[in-house]
């Protein structure tokens, strides 16, 4: 188990940008009147942001990104280090960070770099950029965070497709003396086809028949590129593990779950983070949702519900804040901090 | 714990929503025509919540009457 306080950074800004495109899962053929009324309930999903074709995460991020440069007034030569966490990178390769490092004119002295976790990604980013903004040669930092699941999913898969939505963000943190953050995360690579896209790495490289249209079950068509997720396995996964990871977190910080504002969650689905919720006692006041209207986002889900749901609170208060991220890897992860009148911009439509 | 109130919970579960018709304890619920795999989450969540037992998916997939559930859950408490 990594537990870890890693002092003297704090985050000073967050953004997020979503396309402009929405999605309503009523409208999603190949579920049935029941199955639709199931998906709200048990995933509270009921639309969610799709990208056009030409829109990518960096798209996202970047946006989301000049924005909140902008907004801090930050100087866009003090930018030591941009950390890009996604499962849908621009290309192969180069690193999707150094060509925004570009985009957002930042200096070549900047470090940029990608990190390829999905659902934990935003709280690994921030264990990442703390660390090494933490020893104070590196003093701002942009982590930028999101996928386009909706480019992995297919529109034949019910099991997927409706669950998805698309976005990226920004997180800007700096030195900062007596701010600190307490993490603790783990894997588990044994669980690694709980989630997976089959071909198109190394592993299975991409051949003809990678683009084979497979039925899998009633209202279950999808290639081996397209993602695969088994619903009962994250479950039981994440109800399993996360709960016991943040005891541990909140044991060693000697705190207990009335101490904190808010628990955000990786907004996965409904009925498994109230499960997780109602384990560790956190109120349904301290746990706010995003789900409704964006749909599961992957590694942003955490940086956007603070935007969509919290901005008002964070921007005038400090906040005591558990964010938890889990999922594909398997990857989960804790971090304990606070958000003391941070800038968090409203929800960007791209 | 009793087979008939793990019925009764199951089937208000799903009767909160739509007609689920007369579930019997040996009706195979995986034929049902309003059965979905989100079912089966739903179920193991009530499960997990009323009986404070986890089921493995192997162990959902491998139950397909409320009985075959009944009799997993309750060797899990014993």
């Amino acid at each position: 188990m990594a537990l870890m306080e890693i002092k003297n950074w704090k985050i000073s800004g967050i953004a997020t940008a979503v396309p402009s495109n929405i999605v309503e899962n009523s409208g999603y053929n190949s579920l049935s009147a029941i199955e639709k009324k199931l998906l709200v309930k048990t995933t509270g999903i009921e639309r969610k942001h799709v990208a056009e074709k030409t829109q990518t995460t960096s798209d996202f991020c970047e946006v989301a990104a000049n924005k909140l440069l902008d907004k801090l007034s930050w100087n866009r030569e003090d930018v030591d280090l941009v950390v890009f966490v996604s499962q849908s990178p621009d290309y192969y390769l180069p690193a999707t960070a150094i060509i925004l490092q570009n985009k957002l004119n930042l200096s070549s002295n900047c470090l940029a770099f990608d990190v390829g976790l999905g659902c934990s990604g935003y709280v690994y980013g921030l264990s990442i950029v703390a660390s090494m903004i933490s020893a104070g040669h590196l003093k701002k930092a942009l982590l930028l965070v999101g996928d386009v699941s909706s480019s992995t999913v297919s529109s034949s898969d019910k099991s997927t497709y409706p669950l998805f939505g698309d976005a990226g963000t920004a997180t800007a943190i700096e030195f900062s003396e007596n701010s600190s953050g307490q993490f603790n995360m783990m894997s588990d690579g044994a669980g690694y086809e709980t989630i997976i896209i089959r071909d198109g790495g190394i592993r299975n490289k991409v051949s003809k028949e990678s683009f084979d249209l497979k039925k899998i079950g009633d209202g279950i068509s999808r290639c081996a590129l397209d993602l695969e997720l088994d619903g009962l396995e994250v479950y039981n996964f994440s109800v399993t593990k996360v709960p016991p990871l943040i005891k541990v977190l909140l044991e060693k910080t000697n705190t207990i779950p009335e101490d904190y504002n808010y628990f955000v969650m990786h907004q996965a689905n409904r009925l498994m983070n109230e499960t997780i919720r109602k384990k560790l006692k956190f109120t349904e006041e301290q746990s706010p949702y995003s789900l409704k209207n964006y749909g599961n986002t992957s590694s942003a889900s955490i940086p956007l519900t603070i935007c969509s749901e919290l901005s008002g609170k964070i921007e005038t208060e400090n906040q005591k804040v558990l964010l938890s991220g889990f999922g594909v890897g398997l990857s989960w992860g804790a971090v304990t901090l606070n958000l003391d009148k941070i800038t968090c911009l409203p929800i960007i439509e791209v | 714990m009793e087979i008939e109130v793990f019925l009764g919970k199951i089937k208000a579960e799903f009767n909160e929503d739509y007609d689920i018709g007369d579930l019997g304890l040996d009706d195979n619920i995986k034929k049902m025509d309003w059965w979905s795999s989100m079912h089966a989450l739903v179920i193991i969540a009530l499960i997990d919540t009323e009986y404070d037992v986890m089921l493995e998916p192997s162990q959902m997939k491998s139950a397909n009457t409320v009985r075959e559930l009944f009799t997993v859950v309750n060797n899990i408490k014993v």
